[in-house]
């Protein structure tokens, strides 16, 4: 996974599949991604709205042919239902990070400005620093981290994307 | 009525058609063995190592369509088997393979013989399982073999804990199986078939590109019929060698890294490849940007997945070969192209693949031997290195699926074995393995085997003191540096065969060839025929890897006694 600060110029796409609610089918999920060279940026699974299927979110490293070689791989596991590639698609995606920043009197109240103008929030205070509970698409999550520097950030923990596509008005 | 674990099993193979296995047992499996030994109608084979068993699996199935059933213990006898799962991966062949495993309670505690075998396997399957309740046992069992069977074939693993086996559950074999992308598409489209068809029209100089999944496909006679409506000429892949008889005059064999030059120019000179059933595999392209530069490609593969993977096509057919070709027939111009077949005959002429005449016994020598004494009737399964390129350059295949060998993962010591299966799967055909005396040494364990299994077959020790191949790259690529490639203490090949209890010959001399395989042919049961051949003699035509035909090095003429 990658967690850069600089703007990330590495096209990447996104890919949805429903998959079996099985041990050990993440394994051959990331495992076949591995073996065939394939980079993924982030992944995320979590339980679908059908009893034993579970969806996930990949966003691998990489252009069209790529993404075509990865979903054409990925069909091929048995465990996969299906596979969609809806990086050109109408979608809503999400991230959550969780930011823990330095703060400390003086700049608490600077730090609250931002977050709310980011519409995040802050989840927890110490003296010497600040949790903030961000939620919006990739591009949101590193401006605000990249606004955050500035006052040092001691971690960043991040869920990777989930997307859904929206339906056509 | 309830079943065991094990006669859940056992019941399976049954139905799903299968009468032989493959097997070693060890503590984990042992519940299953107790139950095998009262189906006689399930025939096992007892292999003395692991990857004998999965390799013999191997070479029954590719000698006769069905699916091979190996079966081993957990652990070092999983583990054992992981080399030919990998070679029937590659080579897309159909195995069942089932392990033991410890008892359930026991899974991931280290205990004794406990490997992760689904995890170990899981790159070298097309799908594997580890069975937690006896009564998923029949589903699985059924998947297994729709899964090894369907679309491109490959092994699938069942690994069974131990109380698994023993454990009791309803067995209903007609549950519907519920693999919804599973199903394979057979048929191509038909706008695509119908793009597929012009292109051919317009071609003047059109080749066929014919690999393994012909012969999975059984498609002989339509790529036959195919081949000669358009006159359009064939070369086949390692693995599609036998998709067409050797003496068609359409098919000009073997291209690539060790190909014909007429082959490998036919390539390079065509303005259309239709390649069928293969995967542009670096041992037949070599450099991408060299290859076929003026042809354009219709690739034609059941495996969506291989189209675009080495090679961009114009037209991509999803679809089965067979299925495919019987679209295209109705359909394919009845044409001739006299320049092109004339330019071809010519390349033969001028290009011929030739060895010297000379007193010295040379493999190329015996194997046109062999080859003539067997009227190119015989299965010929080989090993790895030069031998199996010796082999497949000069066999003439009279007859179609009569090649077996390790083509993707190339492992030497697959000779033995998978030969032993192909004439167990064949008991009327003759078998010949051409060995070569490094691989020989990895498996010959199984010739007890064989004298148990009365399988007949007739071993050509290609001998030459050494990993021949290897020695080949170090002559031409690692400055003549022998390193760890000569062997000096090779046993006495007639001895050991004595010891086995079969015949052995030794042939020194070029005069004894032509007896000492005749002698082979008549003598019942196994025989293994040492050929003491020249040890330095290469292999030609040679591509180096990563190279295109411009590179390609014909026999030295300095060799030429």
């Amino acid at each position: 996974m990658t967690t850069k600060n600089t703007k990330n110029t590495i096209p990447s796409r996104t890919v949805t599949a429903l998959v079996n609610d099985k041990p050990g089918v993440l394994n051959r999920i990331t495992s076949m991604l591995r073996r065939r060279g394939f980079n993924i940026q982030s992944l995320a699974v979590g339980h679908s709205e059908i009893e034993h299927l579970s969806r996930l979110t990949v966003v691998v490293e990489g252009g069209d042919d790529i993404v075509e070689k990865i979903t054409k791989q990925l069909h091929k596991l048995i465990d996969i239902i299906k596979v969609n590639d809806i990086s050109d698609d109408n979608i809503v995606s999400r991230e959550l990070a969780l930011i823990k920043v330095n703060s400390d009197t003086k700049t608490r109240s600077e730090i609250m400005q931002i977050v709310s103008i980011y519409r995040a929030k802050i989840v927890d205070v110490s003296s010497s620093s600040i949790i903030i509970e961000a939620t919006g698409d990739d591009q949101k999550i590193k401006a605000l981290q990249d606004l955050l520097s500035s006052f040092g950030i001691v971690e960043v923990m991040r869920t990777g994307l989930i997307a859904m596509n929206r339906e056509k008005k | 009525m309830k079943l065991t674990g094990s006669e859940i099993v056992c019941e399976a193979l049954i139905k799903e058609g299968v009468d032989t296995v493959f097997g070693l047992p060890g503590g984990a499996i042992l519940p299953f063995y107790q139950t095998l030994s009262g189906y006689p109608q399930l025939r096992h084979i007892l292999v003395r190592h692991e990857q004998g068993a999965v390799m013999a699996a191997d070479g029954y199935a590719r000698a006769t369509g069905k699916v091979g059933v190996c079966i081993s213990t957990s652990g070092p006898g999983a583990t054992n088997m992981v080399t030919g799962l990998a070679v029937a991966m590659m080579d897309s062949v159909p195995i069942v393979a089932i392990t033991g495993q410890v008892a359930r309670p026991a899974i991931g505690t280290d205990a004794f013989q406990e490997t992760d075998v689904t995890g170990v396997t899981l790159p070298v399957t097309k799908h594997n399982y580890l069975v937690m309740n006896a009564a998923d046992l029949p589903r699985i069992l059924k998947e297994a073999f729709f899964v090894a069977r369907s679309g491109k074939p490959g092994p699938v693993l069942i690994d069974i804990p131990k109380d698994v086996q023993t454990e009791l559950a309803d067995f209903d074999y007609s549950i519907e199986l519920d693999l919804p992308i599973q199903t394979p598409i057979l048929k191509g489209k038909d706008s695509d078939i119908k793009k597929a068809i012009k292109m051919i029209e317009k071609a003047e100089r059109p080749l066929i590109l014919a690999g393994h999944g012909v012969i999975l496909s059984q498609a002989y006679e339509e790529l036959k019929e195919f081949s000669e409506k358009s006159q359009i000429p064939v070369v086949t892949t390692l693995l599609g060698l036998s998709a067409m008889k050797s003496n068609h005059v359409l098919n000009l064999g073997l291209p690539g890294m060790h190909g014909s030059a007429f082959a490998n120019k036919a390539i390079d000179e065509a303005d259309l490849i239709i390649a069928i059933g293969m995967r542009f595999d670096d041992r037949v392209t070599g450099n991408l940007k060299t290859f076929a530069t003026k042809a354009r490609i219709i690739h034609i593969d059941i495996d969506p997945s291989e189209i675009g993977k080495n090679i961009l096509p114009e037209i991509a057919i999803v679809g089965d070969a067979g299925t495919v070709l019987r679209q295209l027939l109705p359909l394919s111009p009845k044409k001739t192209h006299p320049k092109w077949l004339q330019e071809i005959d010519q390349l033969r002429i001028n290009h011929p693949l030739s060895y010297p005449e000379t007193d010295r016994i040379l493999p190329q020598f015996i194997v046109e031997e062999i080859s003539r004494i067997t009227k190119g009737q015989s299965i010929i399964v080989t090993g790895v290195g030069q031998h199996q390129m010796w082999a497949g350059q000069l066999y003439e295949f009279k007859d179609n699926n009569l090649f077996i060998s390790s083509g993707g993962v190339g492992a030497m010591g697959f000779e033995v074995p998978a030969a032993l299966g192909a004439q167990v799967g064949q008991p009327d055909k003759v078998v010949w393995t051409i060995a070569g005396d490094g691989g020989f040494q990895m498996t010959l364990t199984e010739l007890a085997t064989m004298v148990e299994a009365n399988a007949p077959v007739k071993i050509a020790l290609i001998n030459n003191f050494s990993l021949g191949m290897v020695r080949q790259w170090q002559e031409l690529f690692y400055e003549k540096d022998y390193f760890a490639t000569l062997y000096t203490g090779n046993p006495d090949w007639v001895k050991l065969a004595d010891a086995y209890g079969i015949k052995g010959i030794k042939v020194t001399e070029k005069d004894g060839v032509e007896t000492a395989i005749e002698q082979a042919m008549n003598t019942p049961g196994p025989v293994l025929v040492d050929f003491q051949v020249d040890k330095e003699e290469n292999v030609y035509p040679f591509i180096p890897p990563g190279g295109g035909v411009e590179q390609l090095i014909e026999y030295p003429d300095t060799k030429v006694v």
